[in-house]
This record gives C-alpha cells, sequence and structure tokens, in this order.
C-alpha cells in the first residue's frame, strides 16, 4: 500500500526569485494512521510546511517547486475546486492559538453547522445534532446549550477542543496540528493531547504535529521530521532520532530539554539563533553554530540514509545522547 | 442589557439638556433677540409689548424654564415669516428631507457596499485601483460643484432628468412621498445622487479597510480550512465583521445627511429642511432656527442610542460586557 502523504523536494517561497524560500527541498512520507512530529525552531519553516498542504499559504507565498502526493493526487498543483472539497473533509488543520481561530461573531454552532453542510448535503437539523455530537466527543458539557454561546464565552482549552471538534468532524485522513497546545496552560495541554491521541487512533487519522516541544513529540508521534532554517536535516522513527539523533541539531535540541536521566547536569542550550532564511550563509545551515563544523561544510550536505532515516551531515553524530 | 440600556438612555437625557443650554444661551444671551424681534422705527410702548411677550423682561433662568417647557410640549413659538409653529412647519418638510437622506444613504451603500468589498478582496487588480482613484473624487469634489456639474449634464444638456423641486408627490402614512410617483422619482434621482457621492465614497473606503483588515485573520484561514465556498467566507465570515464598523459610520452618516442635505437642497431647489432653514437664517427668523436645531440634537442623539442598541445585537461581546 502507497502512503498516506508523500511530500517530494517541496519548496515554498515568500517574493518571487527573492531567494525567501521558508521550505526548501523538503521531503517526507507518511502512512495512514500514522503521527509525524514536525520540529525545529521558530521560524525554521515548520508552519509554512503545513500551509503549504493545505494550500493556505499568505500572500506572497507560494509553492514553487516540488509534490505533495495525498492518495495520489498531487496537492501542489491540483484545482482550486479540488483543494476546498479537500480541505475539511479529507485534510483538516488545527491551529496554534484557540483565541484565534474561532470567528468572534458567529456562535459555535454556526462554526460547527457550516463546517458539516460544506461537504454534505444533509438537512439542517442532521447538520445540528452532528454538530452537537461532535462537541459531546471532544468532552464539552451540556454541548447542546454550548452550541449557541460565542467563542468569547469559552476559555482557550474549549475552544481548542471546538477547533478539534471541527477537524474531526468528517474524520478526515489527514489532520495538521500547528502547535495546538503551546497557548494553553500545562494541566490542559495535557488533557488536550491525551483527547487527541484517543480521537485520531479512532479514526484512524494520520497525524503530523508541528511543535518544538520534544516530550511530545516522544510521547504522540511514530515519526520525526527535524527541520532547520527551510531544510529538513534529520527524519526517521522516533524511536531512532530521539535515541540516536545523527546531526548535531537534534542531538542540541535534545540535550536542551530537561530529562530524568540527565538529573542535576545543566541544561545545553544551542548556542546562537537560528539564521534569517534570506541571509543564509553558504554550505551547511547549522555551521555558525556547530561544534564539528570543518572547513567541508561550506558546502551543502545532501540527506544520507541509514536505512529508514536520513540526515543532512557530513560528520554525523555517533552512539546514544547521554554518553557524550 | 435592560440596565445598559437605561444607562445610555439617562446619558442621552442629559446630553439633550446640555444642548439646550447651549442653544439658549447661543440665542438669547449672545446677542440682544430684541434687536432681531422690534423694527427700529417702533416706539417705546410696542417695544415693551413685544419685550413682555416673549417674556424677555423675565430673569434669565426663568427664560429658560419657559424655553424647556416650550421644548417639551413641542412648542418653539410661531414662525415670524409664516406666522405659524415653528415645530409644524419643520415637520412638514421633514419628508422630503428624510427622503432625500435615505435614498441618498441607499446609493451609497448599494454602490458603496460592494465596490468596497471587491477593491478590498482583490486590492491588486486595475478595476481595484481605479474604484479606489474614484473614491478619492468624490471625497474632494465638493457638493455644490458635483451638483451644478450634474444639472448641466443630465438636466441641460441630455434633457433626461428634471432638477426643480420634488415632482408629483404621493401620500403615504400620511405624508407627501415623491418616491411613489413616477415623476417624483425623477426628480428625486439627481440630488439624491449628489448628496449619496461623499457617502458612497466613505463606505467605499471603509469597507475596503475592514475587508483588508479582517482577511489576513486566522479565523479566514480556518474558514478556508474547513472547505467552506470562497462566497460562505465573504458574506458570512467577513462581512458580519465588517458589519460592526458599517453600522456605526452609517448611522452617524444618516443624521449628518439630514444635517448637511442644504447644499443639495439649495441647489436642486428641493423644499425640505435644509432649505427652510437656509432661509429662515436669511430672514432671522429665530422660533424656526431654534426648533431646528433642537431637532437636530434629538436627532443625533437618538441615532447614537440606536447604533448603541445595533451594537449589542451585533457584537456579541458587547451583549457580554452589559451582562457583566
Ligand atoms: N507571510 C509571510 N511573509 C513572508 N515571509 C514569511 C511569511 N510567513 C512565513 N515567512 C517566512 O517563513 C519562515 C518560516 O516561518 P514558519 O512560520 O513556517 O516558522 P515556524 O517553524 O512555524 O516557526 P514557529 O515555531 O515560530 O511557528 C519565517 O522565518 C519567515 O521568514
Ligand atoms: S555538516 Fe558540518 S556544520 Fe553542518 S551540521 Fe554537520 S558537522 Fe555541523
Ligand atoms: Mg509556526
Amino acid at each position: 500500500m502507497s502512503a498516506l502523504l508523500e511530500v517530494r523536494n517541496l519548496v515554498t517561497e515568500f517574493g518571487k526569485g527573492l531567494g525567501l524560500l521558508a521550505v526548501n527541498g523538503v521531503s517526507f512520507t507518511l502512512d495512514r494512521g500514522k503521527v509525524l512530529g514536525l520540529v525545529g525552531e521558530s521560524g525554521s519553516g515548520k508552519s509554512v510546511t503545513g500551509f503549504s498542504i493545505m494550500r493556505l499559504l499568505d500572500k506572497p507565498g507560494r509553492i514553487a517547486s516540488g509534490q505533495i502526493l495525498f492518495d495520489g493526487v498531487d496537492l501542489a498543483t491540483t484545482s482550486e475546486g479540488e483543494m476546498r472539497r479537500l480541505r475539511g473533509k479529507r485534510i483538516a488543520m488545527v491551529f496554534q492559538d484557540p483565541m484565534m481561530t474561532l470567528n468572534p461573531v458567529l456562535t459555535v454552532g454556526t462554526q460547527l453547522i457550516e463546517a458539516v453542510l460544506a461537504h454534505e448535503a444533509v438537512p439542517k437539523e442532521v447538520a445540528r445534532q452532528r454538530a452537537r455530537d461532535a462537541l459531546g466527543l471532544v468532552g464539552i458539557p451540556s454541548p447542546e446549550e454550548r452550541l449557541s454561546a460565542y467563542p468569547h464565552e469559552f476559555s482557550g482549552g474549549m475552544r481548542q477542543r471546538v477547533a478539534i471538534a471541527i477537524a474531526l468532524l468528517h474524520r478526515p485522513d489527514l489532520i495538521i496540528a500547528d502547535e495546538p497546545t503551546t497557548a494553553l496552560d500545562v494541566t490542559i495541554q495535557s488533557q488536550i493531547i491525551s483527547e487527541f491521541q484517543r480521537l485520531t487512533e479512532q479514526s484512524k487519522t494520520a497525524v503530523i504535529w508541528i511543535t518544538h516541544d520534544l516530550a511530545i513529540v516522544s510521547r504522540l508521534a511514530d515519526e520525526i521530521a527535524v527541520m532547520y532554517a527551510g531544510r529538513l536535516v534529520e527524519t526517521g522513527s522516533v524511536a531512532h532520532v530521539l535515541g540516536t539523533p545523527r546531526h548535531p541539531y537534534t542531538r542540541g535540541l535534545i540535550m536542551s530539554v530537561p530529562s530524568q536521566n540527565r538529573r542535576g547536569e545543566p541544561l545545553r542550550q544551542i548556542p546562537g539563533i537560528t539564521p534569517a532564511i534570506n541571509r543564509l550563509p553558504p554550505g551547511c545551515s547549522f555551521r555558525a553554530r556547530c561544534d564539528r563544523a570543518t572547513e567541508g561544510c561550506s558546502a551543502m550536505p545532501e540527506l544520507s540514509w541509514e536505512g529508514a532515516r536520513a540526515y543532512r551531515c557530513f560528520h554525523p553524530v555517533e552512539g546514544p545522547t547521554h554518553e557524550r | 442589557m435592560a440596565v445598559s440600556l437605561i444607562r445610555r438612555l439617562i446619558q442621552a437625557i442629559f446630553v439633550i439638556l446640555a444642548m439646550t443650554v447651549i442653544v439658549f444661551v447661543g440665542v438669547n444671551v449672545i446677542g440682544n433677540p430684541v434687536d432681531i424681534l422690534i423694527n427700529p422705527d417702533a416706539n417705546q410702548a410696542e417695544r415693551l409689548r413685544v419685550i413682555a411677550h416673549y417674556g424677555l423682561d423675565q430673569p434669565l433662568w426663568k427664560q429658560y424654564m419657559l424655553f424647556l417647557q416650550g421644548l417639551v410640549h413641542g412648542d418653539f413659538g410661531n414662525s415670524f415669516v409664516y406666522g405659524r409653529p415653528a415645530l409644524s412647519l419643520i415637520l412638514e418638510r421633514l419628508p422630503a428631507t428624510l427622503e432625500l437622506a435615505i435614498s441618498a444613504l441607499l446609493i451609497a451603500i448599494v454602490i458603496g457596499l460592494p465596490l468596497g468589498l471587491y477593491a478590498g478582496l482583490y486590492p491588486n487588480r486595475i478595476s481595484s485601483r481605479l474604484i479606489m482613484s474614484g473614491s478619492i473624487l468624490g471625497f474632494s469634489l465638493p457638493t455644490f460643484w458635483v451638483g451644478l456639474m450634474l444639472i448641466m449634464v443630465f438636466a441641460v444638456e441630455l434633457r433626461w432628468l428634471p432638477t426643480n423641486g420634488r415632482g408629483a408627490t404621493a401620500e403615504f402614512l400620511g405624508a407627501q412621498w415623491s418616491f411613489l410617483t413616477r415623476n417624483g422619482l425623477s426628480h428625486l434621482l439627481l440630488p439624491a445622487f449628489n448628496l449619496a457621492l461623499f457617502k458612497t465614497s466613505l463606505i467605499l473606503r471603509l469597507t475596503r479597510a475592514g475587508v483588508q483588515e479582517v482577511l489576513p485573520q486566522d479565523y479566514i484561514k480556518f474558514a478556508r480550512a474547513k472547505g467552506l465556498s470562497e462566497r460562505r467566507i465573504v458574506f458570512v465570515h467577513v462581512l458580519k465583521n465588517l458589519m460592526i464598523p458599517l453600522v456605526t459610520i452609517i448611522g452617524l452618516e444618516f443624521g449628518s445627511l439630514i444635517a448637511f442635505s442644504v447644499v443639495t437642497e439649495s441647489i436642486f431647489a428641493w423644499p425640505g429642511m435644509g432649505k427652510l432653514i437656509i432661509d429662515s437664517i436669511n430672514l432671522l427668523d429665530r422660533p424656526v432656527i431654534v426648533a431646528y436645531l433642537m431637532m437636530m440634537v434629538i436627532l443625533f442623539v437618538g441615532l447614537n442610542f440606536i447604533i448603541d442598541v445595533c451594537y449589542t445585537l451585533l457584537d456579541p461581546r458587547v451583549r457580554l460586557d452589559a451582562k457583566a
């Protein structure tokens, strides 16, 4: 069986010909029902990757080249009408800030019902019933009454549940979750992650979970893709990549997370910051911050494959992390 | 909600009271009404008779009380020119002005709103740029000049439309209206268009600005991610958010249309309140001026009150504030 989603050499640019490549040659595959953790620092191009798949890029962003094969259809080139039929129905998205994702002047019920009606010609009453059930499913108490409430009458966590309810309405094949818990406080975060996990497992929905929180990835994901300055620098199964990272950047990310088995050791932050995409040095983008960099790193390393995993580095890290 | 309405009602009454003081001071204290009222050739006995008749020998506060008392009973005295109650003179002219203002407002909405939506949705099209340049003309050309041009082109050169008076009228709700007859309607067209020009530009630019503010919002992106049709996004998600500023401006501008229809009414010899007030000012017809000023105060305060009520209906967040 072929993969549900296969992204090949995706390039997304802002400003034609200006070299503002927010996503630069990204490739990955995702099987049905699997969870991919897409990680990387702020500005590394995670959201732009997600919005490229949805074809909802802000202007002047556009897909410059590459393919996004979703169940055999290339989303990079398919018609806008086809995209509209897929969005919400087979590919859904949950955004980072639940305070901003619901229209403030429409009731939650309206926003759920219209999502049902966008893809199914059912009577309004049936749509309403579906909406109510969807709210119940994500753990919102007294869903019937809440249908006529406005977004501002909900807490952040409850609003994100509404957004998740909308995303799950049509049991999509793929959900892109762009840091859906970052704006919530920790206890709510944990609840939402569990609910999300339970519901996507039930509906066999594949998930691209965008985050910079490795703890979430290790809890949720099957696969992981690490992005740096618009490029994929390491990818593979969660066990492999988090257990024995090959790319110095991935290792740096892992070392900067507090962990049980390194208790007492100081956290090691990666020095420096992500370079702006319009000011990338030639060669390996991580060079300026890398403690393994050599002269040779002034050329761009290609992805090297090691079975099902790959990394983009001339001098990959060997062995498990905690021994170093 | 009821509490906040009552609070606003009380505020409105205070504003009206404050305005009565200003009008009273303006007319009775600054400048001596005696000079206006009495023929300079009159003898002393005649002078005293007139002064006593208008209560001008009373202390100021008592005069003010009499003025208020008159106001409550709708009694502003008789017009010096027509010898009839000032208020009924104005009310007679009200339908003419009202239908001119309403027609102008409708024209402004029907033209300004769709063009503004279009220019906001497709800002880079040449047609949008043309629309925006056109709206600058609508802003900067003086009303009287445009009025004269309209008369030149459509009445003098093309002889399509009449330009003088209201034409034939028909009765409705106890008043005479031009828009109910073909002839009256043809008389109404040019002045209404003249009056509408400025407001059209205003509504157009406001709509465009609103669209550009709403479009980049996350909730619009999320609506797209649900797979909604473009039509539903524009006419429900965008437009509903635009209604709040639009209703405010339309309400306020309706007041100013009535108050400032003076120029248009003069050019097109439209027998409305604006024409009456200009004539009354020229003839120093004090009761009519005072009655007109108070009508305008009550009109504006009333409109503001209605706008407030509309707010609570349109913006769910305002409703909650009022409950708290
Ligand atoms: N609307 C835009 N216009 C121009 N450039 C943009 C736009 N949106 C994103 N970019 C560029 O794309 C780059 C990647 O942005 P993206 O939002 O994908 O980062 P991210 O990995 O999601 O970061 P974060 O963790 O902060 O969400 C940014 O550095 C920015 O330069
Ligand atoms: S290629 Fe060189 S600079 Fe880049 S990550 Fe590997 S060692 Fe560091
Ligand atoms: Mg992001």
